[in-house]
Order: C-alpha cells, then structure tokens, then sequence
C-alpha cells in the first residue's frame, strides 16, 4: 500500500471518529430537546442561541467535577471500566460504508475504512465486547446497586444477542454475503432489505433498543431501583464517558440498522443523481442521504425514549427468550422456504 | 341480593386479544400522542424575560404610599403590626420636628419601619388593618437573595418613591 493511501485511511478514520465524536455529543442536545418538545417545554436554551453550546458546557462540567475513585473500590479495572465502553462504542464503525466510491482529483477513494468480509461479525464482536466495559465498571465499585447494574446489563445483552444474531441470518440467506460493503451495495435504488425481511428488521430494531440500553430495555441503569446502576460510584469524567459511550453505540447501531435494512446510501432515483452530480458530488449526496437516515433513527430511538416506559425485569426476559427467539426461528424458517422455492 | 343504589357495574375481565398481546399497535399509538404533542406550542413561560400577568388583587411586596402632598401616610399607629399573624412587621415611632411638615402628614410617623419578607405570609391583613390606607401590596414578588438578613425590607425599599421625580 502506498503512502497517500495510507495517509487517506488514516484521513478517513479521523473524520468518522470525529463526525461520531461529534454526533454523540449533539446527541445529547438533542435528546434534551427533543424530551422538552414530547412534554411541551422548551428545553436547554441559555447556552448560546438556542443552547447550541449546551453540550461544551456539559463537557467543561464534567472535566472540571472532582474525580472520586471509592476507598473500596479497584481502582485499576475502576478506570478500565469506562475506557473500554468508550473504546468498543468507537472502533464498531471501522466496517460500516458511507457511502459510493469517491472520485477526487483522479483518485478513487472508498468510504468505508476497511471491507472485510465478516463485516457483521466483527460488529457483533464489538458489541458484545462492549458489556465487558459496563461488567468491570460494575463489579469494581464495590457497590451492590453498582453489581445488580451490572448484572442485569450482562444477562440482558446475552440474551437479546441471540434473537438479534438469529434475525441477522434469515437476513444473511437473503443476502448471502457477510460483508456490510456488498450487502450495501445489493440494496441499490430502492431494493432495501427491509422490504424482504420485514420481521427481521423489527426483530433486529427491539434487540438493538435492548443492546444499546436504551429505554424500553433500561434496567442495567434503572433509576427507580439501582440508584444509577452500573455508574452509581462514577463521577466526572468516568461517568462522562459511560454516558457518551451510550450515544455512540446509538449512532453506530442507528447506521448498521440503516447499512443492513434501510437501503445504506441508495435511494431511488440514485443513478440518475450520480450522473447529474458527477463522480464525486454523486456518492458524497448518498452518504449525505444515509446520514440523513441515520439521524432519523436516532431521532426513533429519542421518540421510543420519551413514549415507552421500562419493562420490569421478568417481562423483559421474558421477551427476549419467549418471544423474539423462537420469532427469529420462524423467520428463518420462512425465509429459508421462500429463498429455496422461489429464487 | 340487588344493591341499594343500582350503580354497581360489573365488570368483565376478558383476556388480551392477539393484537394487544402483540404490543406493537398500542406503542404505535403511544408514539403517535407523543408526536402530537412535538408539534405543540410549549407551555413554559421564560421568566426573567417574560413574565406571568398577575390578577387584580395579587398580593405581592408592600410599599409605604404618600398623599397627594407627596407626605407619608403612616403615622406608626403599630395596627398592621398587631394584625399580622406572621409577626413579620416591626416599627420605631418618632415625632414630627419643625421643618418636617412636608414629609410626614401627621404629627408621628415611623422613623424604622421594617417587614421581614421571610416571616410574611402575604395574607393581607396590614393592608385591611391600616386606618391610613398607608400600606398595599401591590408591589412585585419578593426578588431572592442570599442571606437572611437582607430580607428584612426597611423604609428605604418599602416606601414609595417621591412624587415629582
């Protein structure tokens, strides 16, 4: 591999970091605000016009908090803790492509950092990595609501990974490939995966909910009952992170949810689009369109947030290993007999 | 056995439906009023910019008036002070000297007359006590402060201000 190249890899990295960086943080904006316009308030609006600084604010407020580590507590895995959910929630979105090949000053340029071919697999590996960051800052408080935190978050992503990697593979007998690049790709104009798997996108978008920790499914940091949960002993810029690492995974489970079901960059109409805009403006409007559908989701899981109260804990696993397990086995079947009689 | 008023109604308990069980129509439809309320207009009033309309009769801070001369009114009679069921009001009563005809209207006036805005209860009752219709509370809310001490209210904030100026 050449250097320019190189350099373009190390380029592209730094700006989805970035733009991940970036959207988590307006993520939390958002979410304030958004939580303000579902009970008719007006939300964070005195930090700059409209708030729009809220979240530096929010920032220089975490930095500047004291940093707490508890007498009890480990204080090595007690810092491990909040690094690796940051750092699982950062490096998922090495395999998800923006978008077309762009073609800059003669050069083509693919937005997607690497293509491997196990492109879901790695996901899933990544995210089931990402439990350990919420496990070890549990268990190292020392703190028995920090504990229960943690063991609820640990038992309720082994479970819903199963229903969502069954989900995954009546979509792979559609697809027949487990790179996200091909996989996105097949989904050109409007023939987007979510039109062939209906059921495994529902399946897929309740796990996610559940992976994320997001609303219906948030009793590892159940507020009623745990205090904080796992992050009950975190303060400053520990617990900045865990709460960061919350909006990344929904900006990274937002734009696989879009990669694998909602069409990625395609949209109808999109050949004629790239002739009109040209080799490089073209494929820079698909990803301005995935990012667009992006934002929509996470815009959906905000919604759910504000609509649907939390599961008690019994219903939740009941869900998870009643419901949408043996669901998932169904849709495979289905699908499996529909692939095998009528393509 | 009939009950006596007739109103009892029996209810029956009639198991979930598949559609109910399946919970997704009745989170389609909590999504839905949620998204109704998005697009309405917010409640909140931002209240150091705006602010509520108070009533015609909102009790709010008492001010010490004048007459039409521009001379207090008070003349330290101590009946708001006896009426108030807070004890929140204290005065000190002094004489009125020669030269001083335009200040006070009487010949005794209060030289301290203090309101603890801590104690006070905004019931009204000094205002219906005073036989000078001296003391109102038509003022403001009571602005908040940082210590205690500061909110005990002295002439200097509860009278009136002077007429030609």
């Amino acid at each position: 591999m050449e250097l320019a190249e190189i350099g373009i890899k190390f380029a592209l990295v730094a700006i989805i970091f970035g733009i991940s960086l970036v959207v988590a943080m307006y993520s939390t904006y958002a979410e304030r605000k958004i939580a303000a316009f579902f009970q008719d308030r007006v939300g964070p609006n005195r930090a700059g016009p409209f708030g729009i600084l809220q979240p530096l604010a929010d920032g220089a407020k975490m930095f500047l908090k004291e940093e707490i580590i508890p007498t009890n507590a480990t204080p090595f895995l007690f810092i491990v803790g909040p690094s690796l959910a940051i750092l699982t929630a950062c490096i998922a979105s090495a395999v998800i492509p923006w978008g077309q090949n762009v073609v800059i000053a003669g050069r083509t340029i693919p937005l997607q950092v690497t293509d491997i071919n196990v492109g879901i697999l790695y996901i899933f590996g990544v995210v089931s990595l990402g439990v350990y960051g919420v496990m070890i800052g549990g268990w190292a408080s020392n703190n028995k609501y920090s504990l229960l935190g943690a063991i609820r978050a640990a038992s309720q992503n082994i479970s819903y990974e199963i229903s969502m990697g069954l989900s995954i593979i009546a979509l792979l007998l559609v697809t027949g490939t487990l790179s996200l690049g091909e996989i996105a790709q097949q989904q050109h104009g409007w023939h987007w995966n979510v039109i062939y798997q209906p059921v495994g996108f529902l399946l897929f978008l309740i796990c996610s909910f559940a992976e994320t920790n997001r609303t219906p499914f948030d009793l590892p940091e159940c507020e009623t009952e745990l205090v904080g949960g796992y992050h009950t002993e975190y303060s400053s810029m520990k617990l900045g992170f865990y709460l960061f690492a919350e909006y990344i995974n929904m900006f990274i489970s937002s734009a696989v949810m879009v990669t694998l079901y909602w069409g990625s960059y395609n949209y109808p109409g999109m050949d004629y689009m790239n002739e009109l805009l040209g080799a490089t403006w073209g494929p820079l409007f698909g990803f301005a369109v995935m990012f667009t559908k992006v934002l929509l989701f996470i815009f959906f899981f905000m919604w759910v947030r504000w609509t649907i109260p939390r599961f008690r804990y019994d219903q939740l696993m009941d869900l998870g290993w009643k419901v949408l397990i043996p669901l998932a086995i169904a849709n495979i079947v289905v699908t499996g007999i529909w692939i095998t009689f009528f393509s | 056995m009939e009950s006596l008023s007739n109103k009892k109604k029996v209810l029956e308990v009639k198991p979930l439906n598949f559609w109910e069980r399946a919970y997704l129509p009745a989170i389609a439809k909590g999504l839905s009023i949620t998204m109704g309320h998005f697009f309405k207009k917010p409640v909140t009033i931002q209240y150091p910019e705006q602010k509520r309309e108070f009533s015609e009769n909102y009790r709010g801070l008492h001010s010490l008036k004048r007459d039409e001369n521009g001379k207090e009114r008070c003349t330290a009679c101590g009946l708001c002070a006896l009426s108030c069921p807070a004890e929140a009001i204290t005065m000190t009563a002094a004489e009125r000297q020669k030269g001083e005809e335009h200040l006070y209207r009487e010949e005794k006036y209060a030289a301290v007359y203090e309101i603890n805005m801590l104690r006070c209860i905004f019931c009204g009752l000094c205002e219906e006590a005073c036989p000078k219709e001296a003391i109102y509370l038509d003022g403001d809310i009571v602005q908040s402060d940082y210590l205690r001490k500061d909110f005990i209210y002295g002439k200097d904030k509860l009278v009136e201000a002077p007429l030609n100026q």
